[in-house]
């Protein structure tokens, strides 16, 4: 895996936030919530809504990304969200709104796990009640070998990238995507390294909560 | 502490921590039980009560409860009261009845008697099931505010403010011989002229006040040191 840095708490407007980079991959994650749900109409009457957004920065990439939502970006929206719902208890708050805001300020490669990672440490600064942090890291395979946490280069040369997001508690995972051809043999092995590898991601956002509030 | 129990009082956890294995504790707020296991719900510090075991969130957003007094700002105005900001789950709705004088709205403007963006302090009146909550103005401490300054800090912070009897404020409102009025919300109103002052010994009780025990005196010696 990349070398890891989190700050916990960086936005101060933010009901919670946090920074997560995967070595050049830089995500931002802000919360806000739970709050009133506008418009009236998306209210869910029994629990709140959680909404993730997902968004790249334009100089986060070598050549500009357009601002604005893109096909890739509501795929990521959609699974980031998936990801994190499964341990928020949003049945406490009927009616209301959980705003996640993920932004990219740097991209190479493995965007959508450093936003969950991010994303799931803003949302327990935030004092949202939660069932466990939710981890992500994705794997893949190069030539004979297994790769953990594949950077802009390495995800060009794999026959597969697979994008895990993982409940440590539960030991259970949350998101799985596959993106290229692999043997059965093969997937499981890089799913387990992926495991092992939000094992270490969990230890270490523990710290940094830990030194976020008590330090 | 047993040999089940994983967690010791005022310990930190992160969502998701196992406090105890056993079936001879009892979930508390803000924990919940998943087979034998008590689990913390959240972020804060572990709370044992005899065999009760609870979590205290770190922050987290005010959820309103009657009798509490709260700073609100008048976000709508409707044919027979207020919608107003508490900054909660939900917005919460200040109705005619609510106002200590009779309104006869054939010859008055609500507006004229709270405008958007106006400031009040009320009190809680009533929640009813998770999205209604109406307020009051009937109480004696109700009022608008006119001028001063609005400070914010996380809900979960409020009682250290107060302190036991009011300990904490009155400290504060002495030292500094400020007029303060705390929203269980998280908004503080000041006013006077030791403002500054008043405003860091609230910055230092909101950072510390989860750390550290003893912090009214350190809140008093702090402002006696530097009273102008």
């Amino acid at each position: 895996m990349r070398p890891i840095t989190i700050k916990v708490g960086i936005i101060p407007n933010a009901d919670g936030s946090a920074m997560f980079s995967f070595g050049k991959t830089t995500a931002i994650a802000a919360v806000y919530g739970p709050r009133p749900l506008h418009p009236k109409h998306k209210q869910i009457s029994d629990k709140a809504l959680l909404q993730t957004i997902y968004m790249m920065a334009p100089f986060s990439t070598t050549e500009r990304v357009r601002p604005g939502p893109s096909r890739r970006t509501q795929e990521i929206c959609k699974v980031t969200r998936e990801a994190l719902e499964p341990v928020v208890c949003v049945e406490e708050f009927p009616k209301a709104t959980i705003d996640v805001y993920i932004n990219i300020i740097e991209a190479d490669a493995g965007t959508r796990t450093a936003g969950i990672n991010a994303a799931s440490l803003a949302l327990a600064d935030a004092g949202i009640p939660m069932k466990d942090l939710i981890c992500s890291v994705a794997a893949g395979k190069i030539g004979k070998e297994y790769v953990l946490d594949l950077e802009g280069k390495e995800e060009d040369a794999t026959d597969c990238d697979l994008p895990i997001a993982y409940s440590q508690r539960m030991k259970k995972i949350t998101l799985m995507q596959m993106d290229g051809d692999m043997s059965v043999k093969d997937t499981k092995e890089t799913v387990n390294l992926a495991i092992k590898g939000c094992e270490e991601i969990y230890k270490k956002q523990r710290q940094a909560l830990e030194e976020r509030w008590m330090k | 502490m047993t040999k089940d129990m994983l967690k010791n009082e005022r310990d930190f956890v992160v969502p998701g921590d196992e406090i105890v294995k056993s079936m001879d504790y009892l979930p508390g707020k803000h924990t919940f039980r998943e087979g034998d296991s008590i689990y913390a719900k959240g972020l804060g510090v572990v709370s044992i009560s005899g065999r009760v075991v609870s979590m205290i969130p770190l922050s987290g957003v005010y959820t309103p409860k009657v009798g509490d007094m709260v700073i609100g700002e008048v976000k709508e105005i409707q044919g027979n009261g207020w919608v107003v900001d508490i900054s909660s789950i939900c917005e919460a709705y200040l109705p005619l009845s609510g106002v200590r004088d009779y309104i006869d709205t054939s010859r008055t403007r609500l507006d004229s008697v709270y405008a958007i963006g106006e400031l009040l302090y009320a009190k809680i009146g009533a929640v009813n099931s998770a999205d209604s909550v109406h307020l009051s103005m009937q109480d004696s401490r109700s009022r608008k505010f006119n001028g001063g300054r609005i400070v914010r800090i996380s809900p979960s912070k409020v009682p250290r403010l107060i302190g036991k009897m009011g300990s904490m404020i009155n400290t504060i409102k002495d030292k500094t011989g400020c007029r303060i009025s705390v929203g269980q919300n998280g908004y503080v109103w000041l006013d006077g002229e030791n403002i500054e002052l008043a405003m860091q010994a609230i910055d230092m009780i909101e950072e510390k006040a989860h750390k550290t025990s003893g912090l009214t005196d350190a809140v008093a010696d702090f402002l006696g040191g530097k009273k102008k």
